[in-house]
C-alpha cells in the first residue's frame, strides 16, 4: 500500500525540503544561466537555511512523525537540527571570501553543503534506522565530493579518495549492524525497536550486541573516534579548509544527534553495556587526540586532533545516557561557534593556495592583527575550557552528567585531558602574542562574511559563556521531548 | 534607580576597556580625563542609589539584584547578583568618591610618567574590583571582587616595575596576601558546606537555626574569614607587606592602601556580622588583634624618617582600631571610622605625594622642614587631616575615634580600650613629629631641591581642599551616619555598661591627643627635649622600632630563608632527579607515544582500513563478552 500524502506529512519536512530544495536550485540556476560572480549562489544557500531555521523554531517540537514514521520531529531532533542549521549558515559565510581568493568559487559548492546539510537533519531526527543510514550516505557522499573541490590540489583529491575509500568500508559495518538489529528485533523503527528489545528482554542476545557494536563503530568513524579516527587528520588537512570547518562541525551534531537518540530511544535498557563501550572509546579518543595534538606544528592539523578530542570529551557526556543528552545538545552548540571560528580565523590567515598555517607563520599577529587574533585567542580560550566562555560551561556540564550518572573516574580522566589540551591551545596564544615574526606573513583583507562570521562565532563563543541559563534552558527542555 | 545600581560597575569598567585599548591614542589628558569621569559617573550614580535607598521605609533598605545566573549546578548557583543596602552604599560612596578625587590628583601626579595609559586602566579596574567586593550579595563574587583589588594593588604596587624594590614589594604583597586568602577561601568552602549556599541573604537567615552559637562550625568559618581580612587589611601577623607597598605611586597609596582596598577586611567582618555575632571566641579574637595592631603599629611609626612609612604605619594602625570596634561588636562605629580615615588618610598621603612631588621625589623628613610657607594649600590640608587623625574636636577623626573608645570601654573591655587611648596617643604624637619635621622648623631641603620647589597644580590642590574640607566636618554627621546603618547592624548593639561617664572618655581622649602633639611640639618644634638624645639613652629601643621590630628579618629567617633552603633542596635533590625526570620523561613518553601513533598516521589507506578493523574486532569482542556477564 501506497502512503497517502497526509501520512508523508511533508508540512513538517519543510526545514529538509527547504534545505535540500535551494540547493537543488543552486544548481539549476548555475546551469541555465551560468556567467559571472557566484555570489548569489551563497545567498540562496543563506536563504534556504533561513527558510529552514524559520521553521525549526517557528513549529516546535512535537510528537508527530513526518514520511510515515521515518522522521521524528520531536524536541531532541529539533534542537539537534537547530544546530546543524546554524553551522551550516556560518560555514557558507566563512566560505565565501576564501572560494574567491582560491579561485574555486562554484555554485556547487553550496549546493554540497546544502545537500550534506539535508543529510544531516534526517540523522538528525531520523526514527528508522534506514532513515540514519540514508541520511548518513546523503552527508557523506557531499563531504567526499567537497573534500575534492579544489581539484587541482593533490592533497585536497587525495583527502577525498582516501576518505571515499575508508567511509565506504566503515558504512558497509554500519548497514551490517542494522541488519543485525533488524534481526534481533524485527523492526528498523526505533521506537518499535525500543519496545521490541524492553518486551522481550532480548538483553543477552548476541545478535542484538553485534549489532549495537557495529552501529557503534559507524557512528564511531563519522565521529572520528579513535580507533576508527585515521582518516580525520589526512582528510582535515587535504580538504579545503573551509570544507574542514563545516565537516569538523556538522558531521559531529549529525551523528552525535543520531546516537543520543539511540541511546536513549533504543538502547537505554542495555545502557551497562553501551556505557562501558563508549567509556572505553572516550578515553581512547580524548587521550590519543589529545597526544597527536600535542606534536603538531600546524594550525590546520593541531585543530583536526583537536577536534578528535572534542568529540572525547562529548562522548564522556553521552555515556551518562539520557543525563547527558541535554548537555551533548549544549556543548554541541557551543562547539560549533569555538570550532568554526578558530577554522575562519585559519582561513583568514592561511597563504594563498596553501592549507597549512604553521605555527611561526602566527608570530606577531596579536599585534598586526588585535582584532582577529584577540578573537582566536578566545576560541582557543574556549576549546580549553577556560570561564567566562561557552567551552568552560559546556565541559563543567559534559562532565557533570557523566558524575552525575556515577562515572566519575571518567569525568576526571576527562579533566586531566583537558590540562594537557591547554598547553596546545594556549601555546598558539603564547606564538601570537609574545614571539616576533621571523617573516611576516602577507596578509589579505579578510571580507565582509567572513568578518560577519568571525563576530557571531564569538558573540556566541562570550554570550554562552556569560548567560548560559537560556540555552542551557532550552536544551533540557528539547531534549525532554523524545519520541519514544 | 536602584534597579540600575548595576550601572555602577558600568562606567568604570568602560573606562577600563577603552583605555586598554585606545588609551595611548587618546593622548594623556583625555586619558585621565576619561578615567576620572568614568569615577565621578559611578559616585554621581552612587548619589542617586542613596537618593532611592532614603526614599524606601528603613526596614525595607536591603535590595537584591539578581542581574544573570551564570552557573547553576546542583545546589551551587553562581550569578552576579548585588546587594544595595546602607552598608554596601556607604562603601560605595566612598570608594568611588575618594577614588575620583585620586583619580583627578592622578591626572596632575603622573603628569610626566609615559606609561599613563596602563596606569588609568588600572585604576578603574580596581574601582570595578572594589565595587564588586562591596556590592557583591554573595561570597563568591565577593571573593572575585576580593582577588581582583588584589590583583590590581599587585600591578599598581609594581607599577614602576622597571625598580627593583617596587618588583619585589608587589610580589611581596601578593604573596602575603595567598596567605590569608588561602584561609578565606577555606572559609568560602566552609560556609558552602555548612549552609548549602553561598547567598548572604540565605546564610544569613540560616545562621541562627544552623549553626550552634558559640560552636566550632561557627568559630571556624569566622576565624577563616578573618584570615583573609588580615591579609588584605594588613594585621598581625600578615601587615609586613604594607610598608613596603609604599614603592607604589603616591595616588595608589593613598586610594588602594589606605581609603579603600585595605579596608575590605573590616567591611566584610561588617558584612558576616550575624556569623561573628555566633562566634564570640572570633569576635574577641578580631578585637585583640585590632588592638594589638593598633598599638604595635603606632610604636613603629614613632621612629620612622620616610614620610610615606610613617603614614603606612599609621594606617595599620588606624585599621586595628577598626577591627577594635567590629570585634566588640560596635559595627556601624568601625564603618564610621573607615569613612572618616578614608577621608583625612587619602588626604594626607596626597599631602605626602604632593610633597614628594615638590621636592622632586624626597621622601626622606630628615631632609624636609619648613615647607608650610612654600607649599601652602598642601600645608593647611595637610594641617587639617594631621588634627583630624590626632582626634582634636570637632574634627571628623575626634568622633569616630571616640566612638569606638567608648564602645570598647562600655563592653567591659577595659585593657583593649586603655590600650586604645595609649595609641591614640602615639598616633597624636607620631602625626606631630611629622608635620613639624615636614612643615615647620628649618628647611633642611637641600639647595637643588629647594630651587625647584613648587606648589602642585590644581588638579592636586583640589582633591587636597575638598578632603580636607570633608576630614573637617564628616565627624558633625556621626549620628545620622549610625541611624542609616542602623537597620543593617540590627541586634548587634554594642553593650551600655555602667563606669566612668561619656564625658569622662571624651576628656581622656581630648587629652592624649593634646599630649601627645604638646609632646611632638617640645621634642621637635621647640627642642626643648632633643629626640636623639632619647634615641641614645635606649637605643637598642630605638633600633628595635625603626627595624619595626625586625619582624621582617625574622620572616626572613624563619620563614623565607627556610622555604627558600627547602626549594633549593627540593631543587637539586628532588627537581633534579624526581621532576626533570618526570619533565624529560613525559615529553619523551609522549612523543614516543606520539611517534608510535604517528606511524599508523602513514597516510596509507590500507593501513588506516587495518586500524579500523583493529576497532571493529575491539568493539564486537567487547560487546560480545560483556554480553555473557548480563
Amino acid at each position: 500500500m501506497l502512503p497517502t500524502l497526509s501520512v508523508l506529512n511533508l508540512n513538517g519536512a519543510v526545514p529538509q525540503i527547504a534545505v535540500a530544495g535551494a540547493g537543488m536550485l543552486i544548481m539549476l540556476i548555475d546551469a541555465l544561466f551560468h556567467r559571472g560572480s557566484r555570489r548569489w549562489a551563497a545567498y540562496l544557500a543563506l536563504l534556504g537555511l533561513a527558510v529552514a531555521l524559520a521553521r525549526v523554531v517557528e513549529s516546535g517540537a512535537s510528537a508527530e512523525t513526518i514520511l510515515d514514521g521515518a522522521l521524528a520531529r520531536d524536541g531532541l531532533g529539533m534542537a539537534f537540527a537547530l544546530v546543524l542549521i546554524v553551522a551550516a549558515a556560518l560555514s557558507v559565510l566563512v566560505a565565501m571570501d576564501y572560494l574567491r581568493r582560491e579561485e574555486h568559487e562554484r555554485a556547487e559548492y553550496y549546493a554540497l553543503i546544502l545537500f550534506a546539510t539535508a543529510g544531516g537533519l534526517a540523522m538528525a531526527m531520523a526514527n528508522d534506522l534506514v532513515a540514519v543510514f540514508i541520511g548518513l550516505e546523503t552527508l557523506s557522499i557531499s563531504l567526499y565530493v567537497l573534500s575534492a573541490f579544489f581539484t587541482g590540489d593533490a592533497a585536497s583529491r587525495e583527502a577525498a579518495l582516501k576518505y571515499l575509500l575508508l567511509g565506504a568500508f566503515a558504512s558497509a559495518f554500519f548497514l551490517y549492524g542494522i541488519a543485525l538489529l533488524y534481526g534481533a528485533s524485527g523492526t528498523t523503527r526505533l521506537v518499535e525497536m525500543g519496545t521490541a528489545i524492553r518486551l522481550a528482554g532480548t538483553q543477552a542476545d548476541p545478535l542484538l550486541w553485534g549489532g549495537v557494536a557495529l552501529i557503534i563503530v559507524g557512528v564511531g568513524f563519522k565521529l572520528a573516534l579513535v580507533p576508527f579516527h585515521s582518516w580525520a587528520p589526512d582528510v582535515y588537512q587535504g580538504a579545503p579548509t573551509s570544507v574542514t570547518a563545516f565537516m569538523s562541525v556538522a558531521s559531529k551534531v549529525a551523528a552525535f544527534a543520531a546516537l543520543v537518540r539511540l541511546l536513549v530511544v533504543v538502547l537505554a535498557p542495555a545502557a551497562p553495556l553501551t556505557s562501558a563501550l563508549l567509556a572505553l572509546l572516550a578515553v581512547l579518543t580524548m587521550t590519543v587526540g589529545n597526544i597527536l595534538a600535542l606534536a603538531q606544528d600546524e594550525v590546520k592539523r593541531l585543530l583536526a586532533y583537536s577536534s578528535i578530542a572534542q568529540a572525547g570529551y562529548i562522548l564522556v557526556a553521552a555515556v551518562a545516557g539520557e543525563v547527558g543528552a541535554a548537555a551533548v545538545l549544549f556543548y554541541l552548540l557551543g562547539y560549533a561557534f569555538t570550532n568554526l571560528g578558530a577554522f575562519a580565523v585559519v582561513l583568514a590567515w592561511s597563504r594563498r593556495g596553501e592549507g597549512r598555517l604553521p605555527f611561526s607563520d602566527l608570530a606577531g599577529l596579536g599585534f598586526r592583527r588585535p582584532w582577529t587574533a584577540a578573537a582566536l585567542s578566545l576560541f582557543l580560550l574556549s576549546l580549553t575550557g577556560m570561564p567566562l566562555t561557552v567551552g568552560f560551561v559546556g565541559k563543567l556540564y559534559l562532565f557533570g552528567a557523566a558524575v552525575q550518572a556515577g562515572w566519575t573516574w571518567l569525568a576526571i580522566v576527562a579533566v586531566l585531558n583537558s590540562v594537557v589540551s591547554a598547553f596546545y591551545y594556549l601555546r598558539l596564544v603564547v606564538i601570537m602574542y609574545m614571539r616576533e615574526a621571523e617573516m611576516p606573513l602577507a596578509l589579505q583583507r579578510a571580507g565582509l562574511a567572513l568578518g560577519v562570521a568571525l563576530a557571531v562565532c564569538a558573540a556566541g563563543v562570550i554570550l554562552l559563556g556569560l548567560v548560559p541559563g537560556v540555552a542551557l534552558d532550552w536544551a533540557r527542555q528539547a531534549v525532554a521531548v523524545v519520541l519514544s | 534607580m536602584l534597579q540600575y545600581a548595576w550601572l555602577v560597575l558600568v562606567f568604570p569598567l568602560a573606562g577600563v576597556l577603552i583605555n586598554a585599548f585606545f588609551g595611548y591614542r587618546l593622548g594623556r589628558r583625555a586619558c585621565g580625563a576619561l578615567a576620572t569621569v568614568a569615577v565621578a559617573l559611578s559616585f554621581l550614580w552612587g548619589v542617586g542609589i542613596l537618593a532611592g535607598l532614603l526614599n524606601l521605609p528603613a526596614e525595607a533598605r536591603e535590595v537584591h539584584l539578581a542581574l544573570w545566573d551564570w552557573i547553576v549546578a546542583a545546589d551551587l548557583h553562581v550569578g552576579l547578583s548585588l546587594l544595595v543596602d546602607p552598608l554596601s552604599v556607604v562603601m560605595l560612596l566612598v570608594v568611588t568618591g575618594v577614588g575620583a578625587l585620586i583619580h583627578l590628583y592622578s591626572n596632575g601626579y603622573m603628569r610626566e610618567d609615559p606609561d599613563y595609559a596602563r596606569f588609568f586602566t588600572y585604576l578603574n579596574l580596581f574601582i570595578v574590583g572594589m565595587l564588586l567586593l562591596v556590592l557583591a550579595d554573595n561570597f563568591l563574587l565577593l571573593y572575585l571582587g576580593w582577588e581582583a583589588v588584589g590583583l590590581c594593588s599587585y600591578l599598581l604596587i609594581g607599577f614602576w616595575y622597571q625598580k627593583k624594590s617596587a618588583a619585589d614589594a608587589g610580589k611581596k604583597a601578593f604573596i602575603v596576601n595567598r596567605v590569608g586568602d588561602f584561609g578565606f577561601a577555606l572559609g568560602i568552602m566552609l560556609i558552602f558546606a555548612t549552609f548549602g549556599t553561598l547567598g548572604f541573604r540565605e546564610v544569613f537567615e540560616r545562621a541562627p537555626v544552623t549553626l550552634q552559637a558559640g560552636g566550632a562550625v561557627a568559630t571556624a568559618i569566622t576565624l577563616l574569614l578573618f584570615t583573609g581580612a588580615i591579609g588584605k587589611s594588613a594585621q598581625i601577623p600578615l601587615y609586613v607587606w604594607l610598608p613596603d607597598a609604599m614603592e607604589g605611586p603616591t595616588p595608589v597609596s593613598a586610594l588602594i592602601h589606605a581609603a579603600t582596598m585595605v579596608t575590605a577586611g573590616v567591611y566584610m567582618v561588617a558584612r558576616t556580622h550575624v556569623l561573628f555575632a555566633l562566634a564570640p571566641v572570633s569576635s574577641a579574637v578580631v578585637a585583640a588583634i585590632g588592638t594589638l595592631t593598633a598599638i604595635y603599629a603606632a610604636t613603629i611609626a614613632l621612629v620612622q624618617t620616610d614620610i610615606k612609612r610613617v603614614l603606612a604605619y599609621s594606617t595599620i594602625s588606624q585599621l586595628g582600631y577598626m577591627f577594635l570596634a567590629v570585634g566588640v561588636g560596635a559595627y556601624a562605629a568601625g564603618i564610621f571610622h573607615l569613612t572618616t580615615h578614608a577621608f583625612f588618610k587619602a588626604l594626607l598621603f596626597l599631602g605626602a605625594g604632593s610633597v614628594i612631588h615638590a621636592l622632586g621625589g624626597e621622601q626622606d623628613m630628615r631632609r624636609m622642614g619648613g615647607l608650610f610657607s612654600k607649599l601652602r594649600v598642601t600645608g593647611i590640608t595637610f594641617v587639617v587631616a594631621w588634627l583630624a587623625i590626632s582626634g582634636i574636636p570637632p574634627l571628623s577623626g575626634f568622633f569616630s575615634k571616640d566612638e569606638i573608645l567608648a564602645a570598647a570601654y562600655h563592653s567591659g573591655n577595659v585593657p583593649l580600650w586603655l590600650i586604645g587611648l595609649i595609641t591614640a596617643g602615639l598616633t597624636a604624637f607620631y602625626m606631630s613629629r611629622a608635620v613639624f619635621l615636614t612643615f615647620f622648623g628649618d628647611s633642611r631641603v637641600s639647595h637643588e631641591a629647594a630651587h625647584h620647589l613648587h606648589e602642585s597644580p590644581p588638579t592636586m590642590t583640589v582633591p587636597l581642599a575638598v578632603l580636607a574640607v570633608l576630614a573637617a566636618i564628616a565627624g558633625l554627621g556621626a549620628s545620622a551616619f549610625n541611624g542609616f546603618l542602623e537597620p543593617v547592624f540590627e541586634g548587634a548593639h554594642a553593650a551600655e555598661a555602667g563606669g566612668l561617664p561619656e564625658a569622662a572618655l571624651i576628656a581622656l581622649s581630648v587629652l592624649a591627643a593634646v599630649v601627645g602633639i604638646a609632646l611632638a611640639w617640645l621634642m621637635y618644634q621647640r627642642r626643648a627635649i632633643a629626640p636623639e638624645r632619647i634615641g641614645a639613652r635606649v637605643p637598642s629601643l630605638h633600633r628595635l622600632l625603626y627595624n619595626a621590630y625586625y619582624v621582617d628579618y625574622g620572616y626572613q629567617r624563619l620563614v623565607v630563608r627556610p622555604l627558600h633552603a627547602l626549594a633549593q633542596w627540593l631543587a637539586r635533590s628532588f627537581d633534579l632527579g624526581v621532576i626533570d625526570g618526570i619533565v624529560n620523561g613525559v615529553p619523551a613518553l609522549v612523543s614516543g607515544m606520539s611517534r608510535r601513533l604517528r606511524g599508523w598516521q602513514s597516510g596509507y589507506v590500507r593501513r588506516y582500513a587495518l586500524s579500523l578493523v583493529f576497532g571493529v574486532v575491539i568493539v564486537t569482542t567487547v560487546a560480545l563478552v560483556m554480553v555473557r556477564t548480563i
